[in-house]
């Protein structure tokens, strides 16, 4: 029971980290329908911008009454310089291509994704780089098991950051403007609704998370690489088509039902750890091959 | 379209271009004169280069060359993106591997198992396309991506079979009987590997650039214009898919029993998405998707930064600021940078390549044209537009 509830906390947190990954993917796709290979790397860049403004607050060092208004600070720069370097992915590399035969944004992107890992390579060097775990280390007893304060913290943020986006896409005018751009880019736009302007927020948005990703990422792990992001985002990607691919809800559960696999393949199976990501893609191509539409997925269709 | 008027005054290349010797086909045609040239070059280039590192190099380039030209079918034929040509290239090279060397004590001839490991990444490119190749392009490439992620893993981790980490070591290399001087023994003898490749290289194009021409290979292109509309004219759009993706990967099982057999062994870790499947990818962008010259280039070019430029620069430049003595260029790691900015450099091809100058250095006139100007889409639009 005791290492059954463990591998539920490392599936959950795990899950957490690749469902804030695949919100950016889902959100992306659904509304121009381009898989963003730079996605994963974007997520790696968010990690060490806030590994880079930590250390420049040194917040690893900050008495305990200033933790939580830094980490605030922190996950709020982050997200919002994410944010921007999304959008200025987005204008430099993906909107020359809108109208483009398919196959040209789709090498931009994975040429994207080799520019931000070259970068961090270049900067950043081959190796693992430490990090500080600045969540709460205590933990809640259960009687039967424990669970680590940080990792109900890590879940809880999440989860308020996936409740607040559908809230955000559900309720507000922006929100409106993305759902039916998505629907139909040109009758939106013959509805008066700036097309360019809310592609921007959606890449802006979806990096953002992608960098809050990123931080929780490093907390958990205390390491991060300038190619973590490359399986993160493949795995994430996995999770966003297991969602149904352009549902926000379906990648939040996404996220969550992959990160859970891996940690009950690595956690019960001998050398499990070193199948799990076989597992992972193996459900990636199953998941395209039978139900490409995925749990919660509307049919696309070509167009 | 030749202007008629610069046909007149036919100088002496119009000459040598239209000049033939009947009988000998293609060969006899004044217009293949350059190729002939070229190939006679590189047919002389190790007698007349002593220096037998050269020779592996350039050895080393044909099966980078080889994999453009398989890739070059699925990308630029085709118009799929697949971003786990790895994955073939790794099936190859373990069929050769496990059925070549003291792993099982089996020894089957090279010279058998070269078109059979070709044929069993064929097999596994057919396994993966049938299901997979009616999705839309999009999830292809993701799904390609899987595949090329898992393949190397499954080496990795099957250690009864593939030896792990460490790999198998001892492959088999291939004999031919006594030729003149040469016992004929391959081993860690340059020279015959070079013949080797280049033999199979001016097979493929021979082959690549009939397919290119043929009833097939208009398929592929209309595929990759319209698929809707191929559809409509009759083409079998799943069934011509398959065959680029089944032939591209037996190019790159071809690839990988020559790889395996001349390096002597094989490891999970030389077939990853970077080390292969984006490597042969920038390759075929630069050069120019669906041109055969341009992907030769391309891939002569790649090998060059790779295998040369990023290798020898380092110590240029650390002489360089040794000799100059300006205290801050010595501390700040130049040549390590260099070393590192091969990711950077494939990344900036990639994505410059597509956003400035989408058909490639040097382009194939017909998808030129498509680039620059969209395909059914844009048509779409205009008549919507003058409608």
């Amino acid at each position: 029971m005791r290492f059954f509830v463990e591998q539920l906390t490392f599936g959950l947190t795990n899950g957490a980290i690749y469902a804030l990954i695949a919100l950016g993917y889902t959100m992306v796709y659904g509304i121009i329908e381009l898989i963003n290979f730079a996605h994963g790397d974007i997520f790696t860049v968010g990690g060490f911008f806030g590994l880079t403004l930590i250390g420049l607050i040194g917040l690893d060092h900050a008495p305990a009454a200033l933790l939580l208004p830094g980490l605030v600070l922190v996950f709020a720069v982050a997200m919002g310089l994410n944010g921007l370097l999304g959008v200025v992915i987005e204008r430099v590399a993906y909107r020359p291509l809108r109208n483009a035969p398919r196959l040209a944004p789709l090498i931009t992107a994975v040429g994207i994704s080799f520019v931000l890992e070259g970068i961090l390579f270049l900067i950043k060097g081959p190796n693992q780089v430490s990090y500080p775990n600045l969540l709460p280390s205590g933990s809640v007893n259960l009687g039967f098991a424990s669970v680590g304060i940080g990792a109900i913290l890590i879940v809880l943020i999440a989860v308020a950051l996936m409740v607040g986006l559908s809230q955000f896409i559900r309720r507000t005018r922006i929100g409106r403007a993305m759902r039916a751009t998505a629907q139909d880019r040109d009758a939106a736009r013959l509805m008066g609704i700036n097309i360019n302007r809310t592609i921007a927020i959606t890449f802006f948005i979806g990096s953002a998370l992608a960098a809050a990703g990123g931080i929780i990422y490093g907390f958990y792990f205390q390491t991060i690489a300038f190619d973590v992001g490359f399986r993160a985002g493949l795995v994430a990607f996995t999770a966003a088509v297991f969602g149904g691919i352009g549902n926000v809800v379906g990648a939040s559960i996404g996220g969550f039902v992959i990160g859970m696999i891996i940690a009950l393949v690595s956690g019960y199976f001998q050398g499990g750890q070193q199948w799990s990501d076989v597992v992972v893609f193996s459900i990636l191509i199953m998941t395209l091959v039978f139900r490409p539409t995925g749990l919660l997925g509307m049919r696309v269709p070509e167009k | 379209m030749k202007r008629p008027k610069a046909r007149a005054k036919a100088g002496i290349i119009d000459r040598v271009r239209d000049f033939e010797v009947r009988g000998l086909g293609a060969l006899g045609r004044g217009r293949n004169v350059p190729y002939l040239l070229l190939g006679v070059a590189l047919i002389l280039f190790p007698i007349l280069d002593s220096d037998s590192s050269h020779v592996n190099v350039a050895a080393d380039a044909g099966h980078w060359i080889l994999l453009a030209l398989g890739l070059n079918i699925v990308v630029g034929y085709a118009g799929l993106l697949d971003l786990g040509y790895a994955a073939f290239f790794a099936i190859g090279s373990y069929a050769f591997a496990i059925l070549a060397s003291g792993q099982f004590n089996i020894h089957v001839s090279f010279w058998i198992l070269l078109p059979a490991s070709a044929l069993i990444a064929a097999l596994f490119g057919v396994l993966l396309g049938a299901p997979t190749l009616r999705l839309r392009g999009d999830y292809l490439a993701i799904v390609t991506l899987g595949f090329g992620e898992i393949v190397p893993r499954v080496f990795r981790n099957a250690t009864p079979f593939t030896g792990g980490v460490n790999g198998i070591v001892g492959i088999d290399q291939p004999k031919l009987p006594p030729i003149l001087s040469w016992n004929g023994n391959f081993g860690f003898n340059p020279v015959p590997w070079y013949y080797l490749i280049l033999a199979v290289l001016i097979v493929s194009l021979l082959l690549i650039n009939n397919l290119r021409n043929s009833r097939l290979g208009r398929a592929w292109m209309a595929i990759r214009e319209d698929e809707v509309a191929a559809a409509a004219t009759g083409i079998n759009t799943v069934t011509t898919k398959l065959l680029a993706f089944a032939l591209g990967a037996s190019f790159s099982g071809f690839a990988g029993t020559y790889y395996a057999s001349k390096l002597f062994l094989v490891v999970p870790e030389s077939f990853s998405f970077q080390a292969v499947s984006v490597v042969v990818l920038v390759m075929v962008v630069l050069g120019g998707m669906g041109n055969i010259r341009g992907v030769i280039v391309g891939a002569i070019l790649i090998y060059f930064i790779q295998t040369y430029l990023l290798i020898q620069l380092p110590s240029w430049i650390t002489g360089a600021t040794a000799a100059l003595n300006i205290d801050f260029l010595n501390k700040l790691d130049i040549s390590g940078y260099v070393q590192r900015s091969n990711y950077l450099i494939f990344g900036i091809i990639l994505a410059g390549i597509m956003l400035l100058r989408p058909q490639g250095l040097i382009p194939s006139a017909q998808r030129k044209v498509e680039l620059e100007l969209g395909t059914s889409d844009e048509a779409v639009a205009d008549l919507g537009g003058s409608a």
